[in-house]
């Protein structure tokens, strides 16, 4: 088996393969930070919504339950298998990128929303009585006081949910999206051997991940103890 | 769009669906306690092993909590056939996602075994308890109470991983509702139904676990 | 009329009522303190007026003017009057020293900088932190983290001065730098409503005193009555017991 990856080895590290694997990478990269930045986005107005009490807002906030609690409940493959045949009827122009990218962001969001509402939650009640009645709008408690306090707690487990994702993206390539999963499928497919293809592969995915992770544990000790600034 | 939803061409379909899952369970099971066989070897050895099985525990921890399970079992499908050693779907599937659940287990029964600090244990010895006593009065309460609620989110998110099974055409819930759309192409439909006992399979592993933990373990557990 | 006016005021957090029928009325520049034993409802009344938790039934005005704790412009003009200073100081964590003075007339109020940092800064050097502006609360002790709060508190310039229990979470040594403070303030003839512990500080800055038990006023007056001569047999008991020691 070694004589092999050495024999393919001069075939298999090309200029041409390198392009190949990078450029799927930056779509692994693309889905990932594109689905959870809407995801954040979308999971920010959720978990405020659902600290909300108008009365008026009720069905909007169980509706918002009910949507963090269904999703973190399905597997990644079966909310892609819905999306995308969901939307390919609809709109058959869409391409399988977008596509997986609609499905991260529908995952994203109930998760980063429940990371959101726990780091929300850290702060304390007082710290909004005290912004009340110095007649804050609640909108600029939650801009001045609520969130400057509370990105220390949402920042560890968000940057620990992205590096999850990066890796989770893999099941895109089900679709069909050349991500770097469906890359080292290809790749094995010319006739390459497994070992140097999926090898190839499984460290193109720590390239990605592991600066991030580390990242998220340095962010998880550094603001852990950090003043409040 | 005009769609004319069938469902009842799946609820048919449903015992078929259920036996899947409960492959699906029986299969997050066996991730789960080979991994924790492994994991308790692996956060052990973090702890009190020497520099090189540190190095060396770290090393796999940190290769299988950053790359996909997905790839890691392809590499083993695909790629140990190359040194001879050839492994039927389900196994190369189980093997996956044992070593990778190994990974992520080492790194939370680690932050148990740290969590019981050395002082407790003193404290506990010098008021004449025996180790048995220091074991069981001491230690494995305080575990309980770390290790308890991730432990069971982990539980629950084997079983919505263990969907990866599917694409090496394993049987499991979501292999068999890919089985039935291909059957039947009400697609959405299936999936939906298919999303739907997922859904009812976390609540029940949820609220199962946390009564495990008030009864068993006296731990009020907030299972995801 | 009276600067404050508070008339059959019920309160209820879930369902206990706190706050049975409470009636005082309170004079421009009085300084009047609540005492009584805990639970009888004194933080709760201060927490109402201010429309933290929002009185059930009962009036309570304003130079004569209705306060609607329901209508949010009716709150805010309260709020622009009336301020608070709480037990355990809630200052904004985020903030250092000075922002947490300057935030609300800057950001709120939209006043003009210049004025308002010249008012922070002759608050601050008042309250006695006039070389910590660049200090964050987590770096300060209780009884300065207090003494900010108080300048927070006065930096909108409010009529009327709530202070809940300022000095029951500070350390036994830091209570008289807090007292100080307010005994300074009570010259400036702001209207104070004050819950404290400190019963010889009560009896020395107040112009009266109100007891109140199981959620209702049930004596006022001067602190030599309150003291010394009290009417009620309740406030006799209270006063009897705390006074002994």
């Amino acid at each position: 088996m070694f004589e092999r990856i050495i024999e393919e080895a001069p075939r298999f590290f090309t200029y041409y393969n390198l392009m190949f694997v990078l450029g799927a990478m930056w779509r692994t990269l693309l889905m990932t930070l594109v689905g959870c930045s809407i995801g954040f986005t979308v999971g920010l107005g959720l978990a405020v919504l659902r600290r909300t009490s108008a009365a008026w807002l009720r069905p909007a906030r169980y509706a918002a339950i009910l949507y963090v609690e269904t999703f973190r409940r399905i597997p990644f493959l079966v909310v892609l298998f819905i999306v995308l045949y969901f939307i390919q009827p609809i709109y058959s122009g869409a391409s399988l990128l977008a596509i997986a990218t609609v499905a991260v962001c529908l995952m994203s969001t109930a998760f980063l929303s429940e990371i959101i509402r726990a780091g929300l939650e850290s702060v304390p009640r007082q710290q909004m009585e005290s912004a009340e009645v110095l007649n804050f709008h609640p909108g600029q408690t939650l801009a001045w006081v609520i969130l400057p306090q509370a990105w220390k707690v949402i920042l560890p487990p968000a940057v620990a949910f992205v590096v999850m994702f990066v890796k989770d993206t893999s099941l895109a390539s089900q679709l069909g999206v050349v991500e770097l999963t469906y890359a080292g499928k290809i790749l094995v497919n010319k006739g390459f051997s497994p070992l140097l293809g999926f090898g190839a592969i499984l460290a193109a995915y720590f390239i990605l991940s592991y600066p991030l992770s580390r990242l998220g544990a340095h962010l998880e000790t550094r603001l852990g103890t950090s003043r409040n600034t | 769009m005009e769609y004319d939803f069938q469902f009842a061409k799946v609820f048919t379909e449903l015992p078929y669906l259920l036996g899947g899952a409960w492959l699906t369970i029986q299969i997050a099971f066996i991730a789960f306690w080979g991994g924790a066989f492994l994991g308790i070897f692996g956060a052990i050895g973090k702890v009190y092993g020497g520099a090189i099985a540190r190095g060396a525990i770290g090393a796999y921890v940190v290769f299988f909590t950053n790359t996909p399970a997905l790839v890691q079992i392809f590499f083993l499908f695909y790629a140990l056939p190359e040194a001879g050693i050839v492994l039927n779907p389900l196994t190369a599937v189980l093997i996956g996602m044992v070593l990778n659940s190994a990974a992520y287990l080492t790194d939370i029964l680690r932050a148990g075994i740290i969590s019981v600090r050395k002082a407790e244990i003193e404290a506990a010895l010098t008021i004449g308890m025996r180790p048995l006593q220091v074991l069981s009065y001491v230690m494995l309460p305080h575990v309980a109470k770390t290790l308890f609620a991730p432990l069971s989110n982990f539980f629950v998110w084997l079983m919505l991983g263990s969907s990866i099974a599917a694409l090496f055409a394993v049987e499991e819930l979501t292999g068999r509702a890919i089985n039935i759309s291909t059957s039947n192409l009400r697609t959405i439909e299936t999936f939906v139904v298919t999303a739907s006992i997922y859904i009812l399979l976390t609540i029940i592993a949820s609220l199962f676990l946390s009564f495990i933990g008030r009864t068993v373990f006296r731990v009020k557990a907030k299972v995801m | 009329m009276g600067h404050l006016e508070i008339r059959n005021l019920h309160c209820s957090y879930g369902a206990d009522d706190i706050l049975k029928s409470v009636d005082l009325s309170v004079d421009r520049g009085e300084v009047v303190s609540l005492i009584g034993p805990s639970g009888s409802g004194k933080s709760t009344l201060l927490r109402s007026l201010i429309g933290l938790t929002p009185p059930r039934m009962g009036t309570v005005e304003l130079d004569g003017e209705e306060i609607n704790y329901r209508n949010r412009q009716s709150l805010r003009h309260l709020r622009d009057k009336m301020a608070i200073v709480f037990q355990q100081y809630n200052l904004f964590q985020n903030m250092n020293v000075f922002r947490n003075v300057t935030v609300a007339p800057l950001k709120i109020k939209k006043r003009d900088k210049g004025a308002v940092e010249k008012t922070a800064t002759e608050l601050l050097d008042r309250v006695g932190i006039g070389d910590k502006h660049q200090a964050y609360p987590d770096e300060l002790s209780g009884g300065q983290q207090q003494r900010v709060a108080i300048a927070r508190a006065l930096a909108l310039a409010p009529e009327i001065l709530l202070l809940d229990e300022v000095t029951s979470a500070l350390d036994p040594e830091r209570v008289n730098e807090v007292l100080d403070v307010i005994r300074d303030l009570t010259r400036d003839g702001i209207t104070m409503l004050i819950v404290s512990h400190e019963m010889s500080f009560v009896k020395e800055v107040s112009t009266r005193v109100a007891m109140m038990d199981a959620g209702s006023v049930v004596e006022v007056g001067p602190p030599e009555q309150i003291f010394d001569a009290p009417k009620e047999q309740r406030t006799r008991d209270f006063v009897g017991k705390i006074l002994r020691h």
